[in-house]
């Protein structure tokens, strides 16, 4: 069934339906009508959850660390200045192993104080340990939060999934409501890999020391180290667990197939343009003006940001002259976090080869700036012509 | 080239009319007071004034009589719940519009 | 692709009129229906406006319309704030509520369909104020993208619970009461 509606609704929907047990959460736009349509559906009966209203966001996401020790599927959902109120617990949640689920519409952060998009709330939580995905419509965000139920009881890894705040919460289109049943067999009720259980009392996550030791059965228990060891390893392989739960969600519902990278008209480009989010899209028409005009221009958004797919993404941009990274967001100092971490990639997969392209990072959309389609493609023209515009924040006006 | 000063790396806003745009267009219904319930007005004195106090966007004055400025007032209609008197009605703004056209 | 451009007050129901238009323009196979509204600052009172994209293929740009086919107004006392003729295509049509007649408006000799839709929607039955589904109305007697009934049916689904006969009838009576002035030979400024 398709409907017309919001992109806060798309993620309501599909955590409806993914049968959240808890939900906990504080109101913060352009969040709020997301967990506003969750209490409704649990107030009609339409969602057997309990919802928990706190006062604060690091109690959100503190509620939903209590729930799934305890073996409930639990959710929240985050913009901005909340989430980095709840920063402690992101840490936590990811260093505790525990499948929560969030959903981030994603907003500038303050000062000084704007309620519009970027990507910068998300982008400052990209060390925690979480998995993020990073939305571009309406169907993608009903179908990732889906899918990131399972990936995250698959790894016992948190799943943060990002869309842009307004921009995709706010504005309406069509998307297919997945089908309940199928939903079912997709996504079976959540079995937790361990549940707190009066009966058998235990302590979680106490002071864990720098060494080794041994338990109280006289059995090896890994110090801080080999369990911070382990979360990265499990990071790193998630990347193929996404890749399998994509594949399964398509077998079942027919959509997906690019759940690390999405390229578009990258095969023949001499320059392809990288990207997250709903800018992705956008930059498709102004490819197809430069396509127009001559240039062999292509399109990656990048659907998985952590665990970082570097082996896809240098895969795709392999045999480009140049990349044009525009982002939202900026490891303020020195440049956007995905400009750097794609530039990482390339020097480990191409550097060898001695043949990866140039890398020029544009900043756009930052606190909501209007982005304009000209303004992009003018941007890109002047790359392409051999110099980005300086600075490299389209649209500043200094 | 904007100014570079420490100021204008802020975000500042300084008290004054208008920082947020002409509001009174936002106004469904305006309040109207009516100077012979006035405390103000009718004592001819510097009293009351709970408009002037309550008002949140400061656009009622500390005057006799008190004056609502209309280029900002929102029509929030705190200072009509708030008279003592009951002087204070708020009007249907379309009503007034059609009467400027 | 087809650009309607909406400008309300906040509260006035803007959004969900072209949320209809979007749903029967969907139903009508035009699968690439988006709208975006005015984003935060649609407070109450305050002069909002929505994009809303129409087309048969996938829509993916979500930046606001700059070049509308068609304006739709409200509220005729936005005019004297707003600019809501900005960028419209020289064909292009504007929607007004207004209880004027058209002949007291220029918008340099665009076409343009009015019709009192507060005094229709009142009449119709609704609370004053509720221009919404009115406004429909006369955007549909004016502008040939979607079969009146289906937006008829959208308005009977969108308004389920909340009087969706009254809301029926009101665009039912603006689009049998609307006046629409052909553009002048002078075209679009």
């Amino acid at each position: 069934m398709h409907v017309i509606e919001t992109g806060n609704t798309a993620a309501a929907l599909a955590v409806k339906l993914a049968g959240a047990q808890v939900v906990a959460a504080y109101p913060i736009t352009p969040q709020t009508p997301l967990t506003e349509k969750l209490s409704e559906y649990i107030e009609a009966g339409e969602m057997d959850a309990r919802y928990v209203p706190v006062e604060s966001e690091h109690s959100a996401l503190g509620v939903c660390i209590a729930a799934s020790s305890a073996g409930a599927r639990a959710f929240t959902a985050t913009s901005a200045n909340g989430l980095l109120y709840m920063h402690e617990q992101v840490h936590w949640a990811a260093g505790a192993r525990l499948p929560l689920v969030m959903c981030v519409a994603n907003r500038a952060v303050g000062a000084p104080w704007n309620i519009w998009n970027d990507h910068q709330d998300s982008i400052s939580q990209r060390d925690t340990g979480w998995i993020q995905m990073y939305c571009c419509d309406h169907q993608q965000i009903i179908d990732d939060t889906l899918k990131a139920f399972r990936v995250a009881e698959a790894t016992s890894i948190p799943v943060m999934v990002c869309y842009d705040g307004y921009l995709l919460s706010h504005t309406y289109m069509p998307f297919a409501i997945p089908d309940e049943d199928q939903v079912a067999e997709f996504l079976p009720p959540f079995r937790p890999s361990y549940a707190l259980d009066p009966g058998s009392p235990a302590n979680l996550n106490t002071v864990t020391l720098p060494e080794v030791r041994l338990d109280v059965n006289g059995e090896l228990a890994h110090g801080y180290m080999e369990i911070r060891y382990l979360l990265q390893e499990d990071l790193r392989n998630a990347v193929q667990v996404v890749e399998e739960t994509d594949a399964a969600y398509q077998a079942i519902f027919g959509r997906g197939g690019a759940p690390l990278v999405e390229p578009y008209r990258c095969d023949d480009a001499e320059y392809v343009v990288v990207g997250m989010g709903s800018i992705t899209y956008q930059l498709r028409d102004v490819i197809e003006t430069l396509r127009a005009e001559g240039h062999r221009i292509g399109v990656l958004g990048v659907r998985l940001y952590r665990p970082f797919p570097d082996a896809a993404v240098a895969a795709a941009v392999r045999g480009a002259r140049g990349v044009f990274v525009m982002e939202k967001a900026l490891s303020y100092g020195y440049e956007g976090a995905l400009c750097s971490d794609l530039k990482s990639a390339l020097y480990d997969h191409l550097g060898e080869l001695g043949t990866a392209p140039s890398v020029k990072g544009l900043v756009a959309g930052i606190g909501g700036r209007e982005i304009r389609t000209a303004d992009l493609a003018d941007a890109l023209r002047s790359g392409l012509a051999g110099s980005v515009p300086d600075p490299n924040w389209i649209g500043i006006q200094l | 080239m904007g100014p570079r000063g420490y100021r204008y790396k802020t975000s500042h806003s300084q008290p004054g009319p208008g920082d947020g745009g002409a509001t009174g267009s936002w106004r469904v219904q305006r309040p109207v007071i009516d100077l012979a319930r006035c405390t103000p007005a009718k004592r001819g004195k510097e009293a009351c004034f709970a408009c002037w106090l309550y008002c949140p966007d400061v656009v009622v004055s500390r005057t006799i009589p008190p004056q609502i400025d209309y280029e900002y007032c929102k029509g929030c209609g705190i200072c009509a719940e708030e008279c003592p008197t009951g002087a204070i009605e708020m009007v249907d703004e379309s009503a007034a519009h059609e009467h400027e056209d | 692709m087809k650009e309607i451009r909406w400008h309300g007050r906040g509260g006035q129901g803007a959004i969900t009129a072209s949320k209809i238009v979007a749903a029967a323009a969907f139903g009508n196979g035009l699968t690439g229906a988006v709208m975006i509204p005015t984003f935060g600052t649609e407070r109450r009172g305050a002069p909002v406006f929505s994009s809303l994209k129409i087309a048969r293929e996938k829509i993916y740009d979500l930046s606001p319309i700059e070049t509308p086919d068609v304006v739709v107004v409200l509220d005729h006392l936005l005019l004297k704030e707003v600019d809501v003729a900005k960028g419209l295509k020289q064909d292009g049509l504007i929607v007004l509520n207004t209880p004027k007649p058209a002949t007291a408006y220029d918008f340099g000799g665009a076409r343009l369909a009015v019709a009192d839709v507060n005094a229709l929607s009142v009449e119709a039955g609704l609370p004053p104020g509720r221009v919404n589904s009115g406004i429909i109305g006369v955007l549909c007697r004016a502008f040939d993208i979607v079969p009146f009934e289906s937006v008829l049916e959208e308005i009977a689904n969108e308004f389920a619970g909340k009087k969706p006969e009254a809301n029926a009838r009101a665009a039912r009576l603006c689009y049998e009461n609307a006046t629409v002035r052909e553009a002048t030979a002078a075209g679009v400024a």
